[in-house]
């Protein structure tokens, strides 16, 4: 089955789409390096019409984000647009823009579902990373959810070495609220680049991680740590690379890239706004055919757990210098960092993107 | 035999494989391996039993039980509701 889905889909199971650069924060680990909008963003009507393929295509639903994507004035138009079209809707926000009004919004339809990025069970690891005020800014957003009646919707942890040992008491706080945890893993993508190595977790976090994770297959992961099942038995979910085969990106700008987390010219396989669209980009592009042909395990080969890792995470392996058929920069037996050392030079350079200048934060203001 | 239906709250889309299963309600993908599934999982509402479906099908008698056991699969997974 694997092998199936690695040669690719008509269209793709999990699309995520970033629909601004603009954000009311500046996480230090941004993946998109988001701050400012760009006054290229697609338009409203460009956004429906990306709907609207999205709907002929079947994909059955979307995961926005940005940037903040509620600080778009056309979001609430968008969800309702893409609910009309029978296309279900998951979007990442900060929880700014989630007022007691738009979580009666969000929990009156099964077609959409919300998660809340939360890095920290406390608000000073928290805040250390999102900026003064966002944990009290998601923590509303979960009662605000939690009195309409919402279900189930996702507390959002990008874990770091800071925050790997609060993992039972985020679960406990997920909990509180009838939400479910979602640990995602710390790429050195956007501005991650710049604290990937002081947060990412040590050898010993990750097997910690690993075990947590084998004993808790309700905590939601995106299959984000299947590098982590060369540790023992698979962790569940399909334990391989997606890009380009099952996931893609659309940027602000309406960008494709293979994946939410290669934000980088060599990663991007055309436009929505190119002839054909996105289907033609999905179906036709020459990167995402190449990164659909069988992959080598190149200097893996020779590694009795490349069946089970994959050689790990491209988008790791690029951001941080190393050639992508080889180790991840993470892998559990400790190739990876025999390989970082000789290649901390050749690292990509990594513009600031779309990051506040001068790494001002905007004031933090929440609409009641 | 019990008689099924596509649940209500559930997307297929045809792929290569087989199908793939998105339940709206609990959000949940499902994997449809077979286009012979794909067919039956499509028509089911239209018989009275689980049984006149696979045989419109044509599924083998050496194939029922298999057949059977993924229709409760899908069951469980709520991709198929039992209906009376």
């Amino acid at each position: 089955m694997t092998d199936r889905l690695a040669r690719g889909l008509d269209a793709p199971i999990c699309l995520t789409w970033e629909l601004t650069y603009g954000c009311n924060l500046a996480c230090v680990h941004c993946l998109s390096s988001s701050g400012r909008r760009d006054p290229d963003e697609l338009t409203t009507k460009e956004l429906f019409a990306v709907v609207d393929e999205l709907a002929e295509m079947q994909v059955f639903y979307v995961n926005i984000g940005g940037g903040e994507p509620t600080l778009r004035p056309d979001f609430w138009d968008l969800l309702d647009y893409c609910v009309a079209g029978k296309v279900g809707v998951k979007f990442s926000t900060n929880g700014s823009r989630i007022t007691p009004a738009a979580a009666q919004r969000i929990a009156s339809t099964d077609y959409v579902d919300v998660q809340i990025s939360l890095d920290g069970a406390d608000a000073a690891t928290n805040d250390a990373i999102r900026g003064d005020g966002s944990y009290a800014m998601a923590v509303a957003a979960m009662e605000h959810l939690a009195a309409a009646g919402m279900r189930e919707f996702k507390v959002s942890v990008v874990v770091t070495r800071e925050n790997v040992g609060q993992l039972d008491d985020f679960l406990a706080l997920a909990g509180r609220y009838g939400a479910q945890l979602r640990l995602t893993r710390l790429r050195p993508s956007g501005r991650g680049a710049d604290v990937w190595d002081r947060l990412h977790l040590t050898g010993e976090q990750q097997r910690r991680l690993y075990t947590w994770l084998v004993e808790r297959p309700q905590v939601l992961t995106g299959d984000s740590f299947f590098h982590l099942s060369a540790l023992g038995e698979p962790l569940p979910g399909l334990n391989l690379c997606g890009a380009g085969r099952i996931v893609c990106l659309i940027d602000p700008v309406g960008d494709v890239y293979a994946c939410p987390f290669v934000l980088h010219e060599q990663f991007k396989a055309g436009s929505v706004r190119d002839d054909g669209g996105f289907a033609a980009v999905w179906r036709t592009s020459e990167l995402f055919t190449s990164l659909r042909e069988p992959n080598s395990p190149g200097a893996c080969a020779s590694c009795g757990s490349y069946d089970a890792c994959r050689g790990g995470c491209m988008a790791a392996k690029f951001f941080t210098g190393l050639p992508l058929d080889g180790p991840d920069p993470e892998c559990v037996h400790g190739h990876g960092e025999a390989a970082l050392l000789q290649a901390s030079s050749s690292r990509p350079l990594v513009d600031a993107g779309h990051s506040h200048r001068g790494g001002v934060f905007v004031p933090l203001t929440r609409r009641t | 035999m019990t008689a099924y239906s596509l649940h209500p709250q559930v997307g297929l889309r045809d792929e290569r494989f087989g199908a793939l299963a998105y339940h709206y309600g609990n959000r949940r993908l499902t994997f449809l391996n077979d286009a012979r599934l794909v067919r039956i999982v499509r028509s089911v509402a239209e018989y009275d039993d689980v049984d006149a479906a696979l045989a419109a099908a044509g599924v083998p008698a050496a194939d029922r039980l298999a057949y059977l056991a993924a229709i409760a699969r899908l069951h469980q997974a709520e991709v198929l509701v039992a209906r009376d």
